[in-house]
């Protein structure tokens, strides 16, 4: 027997089964890992897939922890589609949030309609920044972006290392943690007594946005054509250059605007684990979503829900939490196999 | 008096720089056959990490079994996971051919995910850790003063230094292997058709660096620490591949590299103990820093094998 | 059998072989004798490399019968094809640049683990001299010219100990002295006993090296003759089935309006090398310019600058009166100049549909209050599918688009905007015979709307049956222009840097 990829591209209506067909191989292996520990891969499934949508509590759990996934799977998104490999989600991520730390400390004599705008002014400009060096390295010097963005994760962390352990130490206990911004700088709660707050909307919009920017505008045409075949797209009079930096720079933008949100909506202070690989798991939406903002939508949605699930199936069957972690890493792996399907077929001869 | 001091803080540096470089050296070697062959393994921090754990859990369940040799059990078992890990980048990179990058990256999310998971499965929720008596110092130097506590090393910092290195060069320009692996990453069409199997070198590429950082990782958890904590690798799978550009894909120059961000570090913590007031982050950042600083410089002329992140399909 | 004649080489038996519903070789039978240089002759597309590429082990027939020396084989790889004894120099060479010479001749055929690169420089040495190839074996492959990183293939394959060797297209690339060196290499090896098979469409080569000729049209054998009984005229008539091009100019004679203007026009190559020197060329209404040359004289270069991509380091270009020097691709196409690219790859996105790629070159046209308009994109494609007869559907991916329905879907995005200067470069290459036919008859048609055309190409025929006048260009110069009816002496010795003492454009006139 011999295994042979052949080029053969799938049929269009096929390729929206491809992260489903993922999903469903992923939670195949993974009930190895469940019945490696004793507990029943179906009751584990349940408490991942089910339960979290059975309770309202729960589910707007899901949605609090959709909203920064939303964020950094559209950023990813929009670099991966413009041929921008920022992996750099998480630096960015985490200088949004410092930046929005910055302002939120400041604004308690501001309003609300002051300070929010603001921050996100903010937030979006550190992620911008963030990324700027590698933008322009890539653009103006030919540098792989991939290793530039991936080493400014670790120092934007131990830049924030660094501020949390220097000057915003906590005076009173010692905790490397920031002061606490102002109360009119907090994200408004949407839902009264939940944890569901203005940075959801905020995401949602931002969705909308990118999805208009990439289907419905020529710049978005452009972006996937400077993706797709630079040469190309030079060819047909598109400025490549100035392309591939607004992708990039909206991108950082964008990843910023997750970390205002963390600061904003959830911890309202600055932490070191702030993004907590927030970024990185931006990735796995995108390439789950298949680098399209409704399956963007739908993959932040799923990885929320397997986030909030992970607590309950640790919590009910005595499956480590980091369970969860493993699904969504064996899921990026196999969305990744399973997306050659839309390429190629393999025969068996 | 003043003299003694100096001496003290001298050796102390060399010996520290010494230990620090050496999980560096295991990983960045290890990355620069990966790479040599036109893959890249963004896989090495989680593998460095999966080396970690494995090599504590094994050794430290071996020790409660009573068994001789468990340390040795241990770094086995960190090998053996390390080249699992490094078959499945194979699995995607090689045979699949999907972009590396994103690959490369899932396997560092997946091999940290799944240490995590083994860790609460094997130790539980308890915060206290079976301990292990590590791999010790090796005296060879005895008490000979400067000498002994400078280069009295630990055996796997030997191997690093003493064949690890070597032994990478003369693989890399004295042997077949090594020529059809350049040839590999600088060129597969035309490896194939001298009749050098493109894949199978990839692979044993993938191998050999998969277990290079694991033991990496494994020395952290086995030798130097002794211990497992999720902090343990932080970001030395990430420097390793600085190393590796910084180098420019060559394993002794890899290993000054190690050796200079294994001074800087080792400073680093003595200039701390001294009262100098510069945070200790800015030092953890000069590694990443002035490889940027390197590639903006090199640019475009930093000798990238020539198939690098290109899967090979034949037509 | 007689003791006293030993068996072929190589006999190939009703090979086939089937890519999808394309027949690239139907039952074809090829016999290389002992000791005697063999040509295979064929248009592009007839099957020659194809066939070859079967008896490498690069593919595997879908039916036939390999024999070596009189024993069945079967070859799974080039691995395979090197232990029977065939070596294949290909046009595009397998060499690992920064690698040397030496390592690049002993890679894959080391014996041991160690590598005793002296030794091994050594026995690279000895074969290189046996055969009379001067090359040094410590060199990086990287700093060699085009023709010895030929002769370090060709010395791969002799190093194997090959006594077949198959060169694809080998002088494709070479200059005429180089040529020459070739083809002296080749007698030499013959007279050692070894067996060439020499893949060409090149009549003149075929007629001056080998013994035999094997010619294929369209995958099948149209026969095998002795090149000393034949004549290049029957040669032809195999190869092409017909004596002339289907494509024939009409009479209708260029105007005077010069439309595009070169004027000492300098440029280097990607590796900073100066590749156009000084080209000054007019070309006026209504003609077709043709531009011949062998490859890599700097045509690409010249083309790309043309086209907006490549900067132009001298003198200036002028297109229907306006200035495009160094002015990119969006001012290029705005001064009215269309642009068919050499690599058809390098101007459509792949992974994009036909529609998108049909618009891609004035996104403006389809953008309404910053939104793009879709139906519209979709329409126009629709109308230049069926104006073009392209066999697709508007959101197909071009990347499922077969090479000549490729070229259409570029010759629509261009044509479709009446461009007054059109720089068209390889537009047949890698075409079957009908779409070959389709692209000739746009040219003549637009020649006839009264573009000013300037027509890159490496085919000969192609540019002698299109052209009004030829440029012929050698290492970025313009070595003279003359008229298409030129005698082929004449041409080919302007292709190899001889000038033609009295400027042929006055004697045109006179």
């Amino acid at each position: 027997m011999k295994l042979r990829i052949e080029k053969s591209p799938a049929p269009v209506w096929f390729r929206p089964l491809i992260p489903l067909l993922a999903i469903l191989f992923t939670i195949l292996i993974t009930s190895v890992l469940v019945i490696l520990v004793g507990a029943n891969p179906f009751h584990a499934f349940y408490y991942f897939l089910i339960d979290p949508l059975s309770s309202r509590v729960s589910f707007i759990e899901v949605l609090v922890k959709s909203t920064p996934l939303l964020l950094t799977g559209a950023a990813v998104t929009f670099a991966f589609v413009g041929g921008f490999w920022n992996i750099g989600a998480e630096g960015q991520m985490l200088m949004g949030a410092t930046a929005a730390t910055a302002i939120g400390i400041h604004m308690h004599a501001a309003p609300p309609w002051v300070a929010i705008p603001l921050m996100l002014a903010g937030g979006f400009a550190a992620g911008m920044a963030w990324v700027l060096i590698p933008a322009l390295m890539r653009v103006k010097l030919h540098i792989d972006e991939v290793v530039t963005t991936l080493l400014l994760n670790a120092v934007a962390l131990l830049i924030v290392s660094a501020i949390l352990n220097g000057p915003w130490r906590d005076p009173v206990s010692q905790w490397p943690q920031s002061p606490e911004i102002a109360a009119s700088a907090i994200f408004p709660k949407l839902i009264p007594r939940t944890r569901l707050h203005l940075g959801f909307l905020i995401a949602l919009a931002v969705i909308l946005i990118v999805w208009f920017i990439l289907t419905r505008t020529p710049f978005g045409l452009k972006m996937k054509a400077v993706g797709l075949g630079p040469q190309a797209a030079r060819f047909a009079g598109i400025n490549v250059d100035r392309t591939l930096l607004i992708s990039a720079l909206v991108s950082g933008g964008i990843a910023g605007l997750a970390g205002v949100n963390e600061v904003a909506g959830i911890h309202y202070h600055l932490i070191d684990a702030i993004a907590g690989g927030q970024g990185y798991t931006g990735i796995i939406v995108a390439t789950l979503g298949g680098l399209n903002a409704w399956g963007v939508t739908l993959a932040a949605f799923f990885i929320g829900l397997i986030d909030t699930g992970s607590q309950t199936v640790s919590r009910a069957l005595g499956v480590p939490i980091y369970l969860g972690d493993v699904i969504q890493a064996t899921l990026l792996l196999t969305t990744l196999a399973f997306l050659l399907f839309q390429r190629y077929r393999i025969r068996i001869r | 008096m003043e003299q003694a001091v100096w001496l003290t803080f001298l050796v102390g540096v060399l010996a520290a720089t010494l230990r620090v470089a050496t999980p560096l050296v295991w990983a960045s070697i290890g990355e620069v056959y990966t790479e040599r062959s036109g893959v890249l393994n963004l896989g090495i921090e989680g593998i460095m990490f999966l080396g970690a754990f494995v090599g504590f859990a094994a050794a430290a369940k071996a020790s409660q079994a009573g068994l001789p040799g468990y340390l040795w059990i241990g770094l086995g078992a960190a090998v053996l996971a390390g080249v699992i890990m490094a078959l499945l980048m194979g699995l995607l990179s090689v045979t699949l051919g999907v972009n590396q990058h994103v690959s490369g990256l899932g396997i560092t999310l997946l091999s940290i995910a799944l240490s995590m998971f083994g860790f609460r499965l094997v130790f539980g929720e308890s915060k206290v850790l079976p301990s292990i008596e590590p791999f010790g110092q090796i005296a060879i130097f005895g008490n000979i003063p400067i000498l002994g506590p400078v280069l009295n090393q630990y055996l796997l910092t030997y191997v690093a230094f003493l064949v690890l290195v070597p032994l990478a060069w003369w693989m890399l320009y004295r042997s077949s292997f090594g020529l059809s692996l350049r040839a590999v990453g600088e060129n597969p069409e035309a490896a194939d058709a001298a009749g050098v199997n493109v894949y199978r070198i990839r692979y044993l590429a993938l191998i050999i660096g998969g277990a290079f950082m694991a033991i990496g990782g494994a020395f952290l958890s086995l030798a130097q620490l002794g211990a497992f904590s999720p902090g343990i690798i932080a970001g030395r799978g990430w420097v390793s591949i600085a190393l590796v550009i910084f180098a420019r894909w060559d394993p002794v120059r890899a290993m000054w590299g190690a050796l200079l961000f294994g001074a800087v570090s080792a400073l680093q913590l003595r200039l701390q103990t001294l009262g100098f007031q510069l945070p200790y982050e800015a030092f953890l950042a000069l590694p990443y820093l002035i490889t940027i600083f390197a590639l903006a410089i090199a640019g475009r002329n930093a000798p990238y094998p020539g198939a690098y992140l290109k899967p090979y399909r034949r037509e | 059998m007689t003791e006293s004649i030993s068996p072929p080489a190589v006999e190939m038996r009703g090979i086939v072989k089937r890519f999808g519903p394309v027949i690239a070789n139907n039952h074809v039978d090829f016999t290389l004798e002992q000791g005697e240089i063999h040509a295979l002759l064929g248009e592009n597309g007839a099957g020659k490399t194809t066939l070859m590429r079967i008896l490498y082990g690069l593919y595997h027939p879908d039916a036939g019968e390999i024999r070596i020396k009189g024993q069945p084989v079967v070859i799974h790889s080039p691995k395979d094809a090197i232990a029977h004894g065939i070596g294949m120099v290909t046009q595009h060479f397998a060499l690992a640049a920064p690698l040397t010479v030496a390592e690049n001749v002993v890679l894959g055929y080391t014996d041991g683990f160690r590598l005793d690169l002296p030794a091994a420089s050594q026995k690279v040495l000895d074969a290189a001299r046996r055969f009379g190839i001067e090359v040094d074996p410590n060199a990086r492959v990287k700093d060699l010219s085009v023709g010895q990183r030929q002769r370090v293939e060709i010395l791969k394959a002799l190093y194997r100990q090959a006594d077949v060797l198959i060169l694809d297209e080998p002088t494709a690339v070479l200059t005429p002295q180089e040529v020459e060196q070739l083809f002296e290499g080749l007698r030499r090896m013959q007279s050692q006993g070894l067996s060439v098979v020499f893949i060409s469409h090149k009549l003149h080569e075929v007629m001056a090296i080998t013994d035999r000729v094997t010619v294929l049209r369209q995958g099948e054998v149209i026969g095998t003759v002795r090149t000393q009984e034949t004549t290049p005229a029957e040669l032809a008539r195999m190869m092409v089935g017909r004596p002339t091009f289907g494509v024939s100019k009409p009479d209708t004679s260029p105007r005077d309006d010069v439309l595009l203007r070169l004027e000492k026009v300098a440029a280097l190559d990607s590796r900073g090398l100066p590749a156009v020197k000084d080209v000054t060329l007019h070309v006026r209404a209504g003609e077709i310019l043709g531009l011949a040359g062998v490859s890599g004289n700097g045509q690409r270069e010249l083309a790309q600058v043309l086209e907006g991509v490549r900067r132009c380091t001298g003198g200036y270009i002028v297109a229907n009166g306006h200035d495009i020097t160094n002015a990119g691709p969006r001012k290029v196409m705005a001064a009215g100049v269309g642009r068919i690219p050499e690599d058809r790859h390098e101007s459509v996105v792949l992974d994009l549909t036909v529609a998108q790629n049909m618009a891609l070159e004035h996104l403006d046209a389809y953008t309404r209050g910053g939104v793009l308009d879709k139906k519209r994109m979709r329409a126009h494609a629709e109308q230049l599918i069926e104006a073009y007869q392209i066999k697709a559907r508007p959101d197909d991916p071009i990347r499922t688009l077969s090479g000549g329905n490729m070229q259409k879907v570029i010759l629509a995005r261009v044509l479709e905007r009446n461009p007054s200067v059109i720089i068209v470069a390889q537009p047949t290459r890698g075409l079957d015979v009908g779409a070959t036919e389709y692209v000739h008859q746009k040219l003549v048609e637009q020649r006839e709307r009264g573009a000013a055309i300037l027509l890159i190409s490496e085919d000969l025929d192609e540019i002698l049956t299109l052209s009004d006048r030829v440029a012929v260009m050698y290492e970025g110069e313009i070595m003279g222009i003359v008229p298409p009816d030129v005698d082929l002496e004449t041409l080919g010795l302007l292709m190899s840097g001889v000038r033609i003492a009295n400027e042929p454009e006055n004697t045109e006139a006179a």
